[in-house]
């Protein structure tokens, strides 16, 4: 396999692409904007997926992604404190070490990648990816693919039973009260509700959490 | 583009992810460092495969299992958000200091 100066500069572009945007999802003030930043990093490796000429995970990459980052999007509106930005915040601890940790993960793996001697066995120029990759996943390796398959499946149920209102031990939010507008702060939203359940059921809306 | 710069690539982009999980106080911003990680990880699995397994399918077949764990992964971390914000209204980590309601 022997790259042309397009896909060289195509591989600069999106490593680029990958690495900033990579980098700004921690650094944007907007937790939506961070999970498109996600995004598009993901949708750069996928692009460099598809220069190594892995054609199917690159594409799947950026379907998988897309669907992946707006229910993400969905979940930072719905429990972020600044879902869109309005505010400028940075919600961040023990940033240093985390520097440090996330400097030296990268100086020890390219460290790996420079120093280590790694076998050159490019692909051959008659390989078809897309096929050998189908042969394999029917083939050899349908345990492998069938186990992902039925994991998923446990998947599904187990977020379904995690997720549920109706707990085996009674309603997974009883005893819990909206959350504050503020920190510490009076609950915000249904108190009318909360004050007829109160009557109602022998008053299980006590625990405030300080 | 050769092993080499993609290894780095993939070391930067799970040094970067490393770097957000440990530093984000939001369980979501935290899921998304691990999701990065698992970026980095599957740049790699691909740069192998094409570079120094001689194109064995099983590199492609890695890449999907990583595919897999990432999704699986979002599905049971949004899951486990949702519980833990309806038992004790929390969506940071240092809110909570013990697991057990």
């Amino acid at each position: 396999m022997t790259p042309s100066l397009a896909t060289h500069i195509a591989f600069v572009v999106l490593a680029a692409l990958a690495v900033l945007s990579g980098w700004r999802v921690f650094c944007t003030d907007s937790m939506v904007r961070a999970s498109f930043f996600l995004l598009l990093s993901f949708i750069a490796v996928g692009g460099i997926m598809i220069l190594l000429t892995a054609e199917y995970l690159g594409v799947a990459m950026f379907f998988m992604m897309a669907v992946e980052m707006m229910v993400m999007a969905l979940f930072m509106v719905m429990f972020m404190m600044n879902p869109a930005g309005l505010n400028p915040m940075k919600m961040v601890h023990q940033e240093r070490v985390a520097i440090v940790a996330g400097v030296a993960v990268f100086g020890v793996l390219s460290a790996v990648a420079v120093l280590g001697d790694f076998p050159d066995m490019p692909l051959p120029a008659e390989h078809a990816p897309v096929i050998s990759l189908g042969r394999e996943l029917l083939g050899d390796s349908m345990l492998v693919f069938e186990t992902a398959g039925v994991v998923l499946l446990t998947t599904m149920v187990g977020v379904v039973v995690l997720s549920s209102r109706r707990g085996r031990y009674g309603r997974a939010d009883e005893g819990s009260v909206p959350p504050g507008l503020e920190p510490g702060g009076e609950p915000a939203g249904r108190p009318k509700e909360s004050e007829e359940e109160k009557g109602e059921e022998g008053g299980h809306a006590h625990q405030h959490h300080h | 583009m050769t092993l080499t710069t993609l290894l780095v690539l993939a070391a930067a982009l799970i040094g970067i992810g490393f770097y957000g999980a440990l530093s984000q106080q939001s369980f979501v911003m935290l899921m998304m460092g691990l999701e990065l990680m698992l970026n980095g990880a599957m740049l790699a699995a691909v740069a192998f495969w094409a570079y120094s397994g001689a194109g064995a399918p099983e590199g492609q077949l890695l890449t999907i299992v990583i595919m897999a764990v990432m999704a699986i992964e979002m599905a049971l971390g949004f899951a486990l958000v949702v519980a833990v914000f309806r038992a004790k209204q929390a969506d940071t980590t240092e809110a909570l200091s013990e697991l057990k309601q």
